[in-house]
């Protein structure tokens, strides 16, 4: 049996539909039901929804043998696993993002604000610039309106929540989209049914 | 008294299996301390699985680590005599961040070097002995095996730039052909030097197919790594292990200090690696040594919950007395002869499960005593 770890919510129901539309469908998960593991026994497999932050820990850890999670938490947790495909979609950019006409003042301690702690901090020791890291769990636009930080780095998808907060995208990190990963271990043992899901769903990525 | 094996947990007989194996083919344990040099460790960080390093001040105002690696203190150790080999084991636990955990973790961790005048041979019995250690875990198992020799030839050969390298290098550590192909886009790399470098996110059932896609990408530039490797494959061919070994290069990631054969081995049922080796010469080098090493660790702290299977009782025997206390525990060795754990107690513990309870004033009744 292939475990397989999907993000819970909208880009999960994207995913299933690849996984679906791919031949790896279990139509048991489109009842209307609170269950969180379906399985296809005649296809050898299983799904169950997971937090999306959570992904790459199922599969790090073999509980999932594959997964599909965020480039984001990827780069910020730096899981052990292969990251066998880019599924072009829930697409958007990790950036920097200040209050309209900020300027970096460079003989100061940039003060950051951020979910994304590690990918912060490589972006700017990559930059040897000095930072100060203001780690919060959420609501982070608001961080430089209260004078909490001078930027924050967050996931940007349209911008539309940062200028309606009077903030503006100054910089942009990396490219974000949605990755097939798989456990390394997992992999050695079950790569033929990995590979042809890898395989399925590349046929269904858009440009 | 005979040791009942049956009680042993799945690392503690593995370790004990592993130091047999190893023993059986001549070599001798290496026992080290808990703390050494910090800077042994310190100038030779990229080596280490884990960035950590437990240290503390001695006595004598000494920087002392937890020793996070083995290997390390094994080369401080060993001498560089001409035309000699020396082969080592060891069972020791070591001290460090755990990748899944991120905190630190008492590792348990088993495994032999082999340092000295290395060459074929040895080579061919430490990838041997790499295996019997994956088969004595399990039949269940994969050894994969790469080159890294090959890999730092075609990387000079396409004189990437340091940055590019370590992406490349990283895309190739998790088999992510679509961030490799990203850096054609990037204008960092050509279309057919990536293609080229994809050949090392492959995983080859096949050792035929793997020697002549390598062949295809660099048979001109590297013939004595590529003849090495083939040699090596024909080796273990002849052992029977085909089925179980795949050439993959996804583990060969680290040229600084790796220089010929890499390797990693998985067990079904157990989430990350359980075997991990090399040749190592290159550390060797920049310790200030000629000679050649190869090597591999066994990481045993994954094996602690394989095959776990929870008690249905805590004992078999609870054996309940009401002050003869030398009659009861006669009664519990007698009873323990038989294989039953026996708890002797005077009043029934809390939470405790047991198969049977026995009485003892009524249990020495009945057998007449």
């Amino acid at each position: 049996m292939l475990d397989i770890a999907l993000p819970k919510g909208r880009l999960g129901e994207k995913v299933y539909a690849m996984f679906e539309a791919a031949g790896f469908e279990c139509p048991s998960i489109r009842e209307e039901n609170r269950k969180l593991i379906f399985e296809n026994p005649e296809l050898g497999i299983r799904f169950f929804w997971v937090k999306p932050s959570d992904v790459a820990i199922y599969v790090e850890r073999g509980a999932a043998d594959i997964g599909v999670a965020g480039k984001d938490i990827l780069l910020e947790y730096e899981p052990d696993v292969f990251e066998m495909l880019d599924l072009n979609i829930g697409k958007c950019r990790m950036a920097v993002a200040a209050k309209k006409g900020f300027k970096d003042n460079t003989d100061t301690t940039l003060r950051v604000a951020t979910k994304f702690s590690n990918i912060a901090e490589r972006f700017y020791r990559e930059k040897c610039r000095d930072i100060d890291i203001i780690h919060l769990n959420g609501s982070i636009e608001i961080a430089p309106i209260l004078n909490l930080s001078d930027v924050i780095v967050d996931i940007v998808e349209t911008g539309k929540t940062l200028y309606e907060n009077n903030l503006e995208p100054i910089e942009t990190i990396v490219p974000i989209s949605a990755r097939l990963i798989a456990n390394k271990a997992s992999y050695q043992f079950k790569w033929e049914i990995i590979d042809k899901i890898k395989e399925g769903l590349s046929k269904q990525v858009r440009d | 008294m005979q040791i009942d094996s049956t009680i042993l947990k799945s690392d503690e007989s593995t370790a004990l299996r592993l130091r047999s194996l190893y023993n059986s083919f001549g070599y001798s344990q290496y026992k080290m301390s808990k703390f050494e040099e910090y800077a042994l460790y310190v100038k030779n960080k990229d080596f280490l699985v884990s960035d950590g390093i437990i240290s503390f001040t001695d006595t004598n105002g000494r920087l002392l680590a937890l020793k996070p690696d083995v290997t390390l203190s094994i080369i401080n150790n060993s001498k560089d005599v001409e035309g000699q080999v020396q082969k080592l084991y060891y069972d020791e636990n070591v001290y460090r961040i755990s990748g899944s955990t991120h905190s630190y973790k008492e590792i348990k961790q088993t495994g032999l070097e082999c340092i000295g005048d290395v060459g074929f041979d040895e080579i061919c019995e430490v990838i041997l002995l790499a295996i019997r250690s994956l088969e004595s875990i399990s039949s269940s198992f994969v050894f994969e095996l790469s080159h890294v020799g090959i890999m730092e030839t075609i990387f000079n050969e396409l004189e990437l730039s340091g940055e590019t390298k370590k992406t490349v290098l990283s895309c190739i550590n998790s088999k992510n052909e679509d961030d490799l192909f990203k850096l054609v886009k990037e204008e960092k790399l050509s279309l057919t030097n990536a293609k080229k470098l994809s050949v090392f996110m492959k995983s080859f059932i096949s050792f035929e197919e793997a020697v002549s896609s390598l062949k295809d990408v660099c048979g001109e530039i590297c013939t004595e790594q590529l003849k090495e490797f083939e040699d090596i494959l024909m080796f273990l061919k002849q052992f029977g292990f085909e089925t179980k070994i795949k050439v993959d290069f996804s583990s060969a990631n680290t040229m600084s200090y790796y220089c010929g054969v890499a390797f990693s081995g998985y067990v079904e049922g157990i989430p990350t690696k359980v075997v991990s080796g090399g040749r190592y010469d290159k550390l060797m080098k920049k310790m200030g040594r000629s000679s050649g090493a190869i090597g591999f660790a066994v990481y045993l702290d994954n094996l602690e919950r394989y095959n776990f299977e929870q008690r249905e009782f805590d004992v078999d025997v609870l054996l309940l007395h009401s002050g003869n206390t030398v009659m009861a525990l006669k009664t519990a060795e007698n009873l323990s002869k038989n294989g039953e754990t026996v708890r002797v107690c005077s009043f029934v513990p809390n939470g405790l499960t047991y198969r049977r309870l026995i009485k003892l004033e009524e249990f020495l009744e009945s057998e007449g005593k």
